[in-house]
């Protein structure tokens, strides 16, 4: 019951998103959306990647974009608004990448999936949480994925700074 | 123990891609477009969570988000400070008038 109401925010505050004129409406509901998607990573048993939707995208990427709103457009100015071209064509590859999307997933039987069928969900209930499981595999399984991104994320790091110091000044 | 049926999720999933390719579609702004990025990458992220579920004693499908909410955070910090330069190049931050505006 939980998970309707919190989809049904997600997708309202994202067309909201899509249908307001104004970058800091569109802002704000995204950053409804990133909340409850948060709240239905709690209901999937997925509490640290709950944990760090909120750091991550509630807390950073955000307050980034709307940064970027503030630095990029007067905010009392009609560059605020954010204009709106190929409606039709978009709505219409948009609707057809639904309709196609809901069809297959529909045709496609998922919850007959064999692996699906003869998953132990018992495990489920018994553990109080992911994360001690993440560390572990985060230091193990995944080590070079996971220092690799901590290269990646150091690279856009240096690169943002680069790229967003004016040259003019120094 | 009542579990969620894995088809609602993924049609949840299939919707917000679908806003996001609408927003990434129609927006004129940089950022807005930015935006409509970040609510696609939700909706990956919500399929790999949602499999997940099945897989408890891996977790490979929560692993796979942790490294795509790594990678978005990246090209998020990227992008807006690109979409900065831009702005203080051509005092604008619509698409459509970065693509027309002359070479100064």
């Amino acid at each position: 019951m939980l998970f309707y109401i919190f989809a049904i925010l997600a997708i309202l505050s994202g067309a909201y998103m899509v249908l307001t004129r104004n970058l800091l409406y569109a802002g704000f509901s995204l950053l409804i959306t990133l909340l409850s998607m948060a709240g239905i990573y709690v209901l999937l048993f997925a509490d640290f990647i709950a944990v760090t939707q909120l750091m991550v995208y509630v807390g950073g990427v955000l307050v980034l974009l709307l940064f970027g709103i503030m630095l990029s457009s007067r905010v009392h100015d009609k560059s605020v608004l954010s204009e709106s071209v190929n409606k039709i064509w978009g709505t219409l590859v948009a609707g057809l990448i639904l309709v196609g999307l809901s069809y297959a997933i529909l045709k496609a039987n998922i919850s007959t999936l064999p692996w699906l069928q003869t998953a132990n969900l018992d495990v489920l209930g018994q553990q109080k949480s992911t994360v001690q499981l993440i560390g572990i595999k985060l230091m193990t399984d995944v080590v070079v994925p996971f220092e690799l991104a901590s290269l990646l994320l150091l690279m856009a790091l240096m690169g943002a700074a680069y790229i967003a110091t004016d040259k003019q000044n120094t | 123990m009542d579990l969620i049926p894995l088809e609602h999720i993924l049609l949840l999933s299939a919707t917000l891609f679908s806003i996001g390719i609408l927003a990434v579609i129609t927006k004129r702004h940089a950022v807005v477009v930015l935006m409509g990025i970040e609510l696609i990458f939700n909706a990956a992220n919500l399929n790999l969570v949602a499999f997940s579920r099945y897989d408890p004693t891996l977790l490979q499908g929560q692993l796979f988000s942790l490294f795509v909410i790594v990678v978005a955070a990246a090209e998020a910090a990227v992008a807006l400070a690109i979409v900065l330069r831009v702005y203080q190049y051509f005092k604008t931050a619509n698409l459509n008038e970065v693509v027309t505006a002359e070479n100064k």
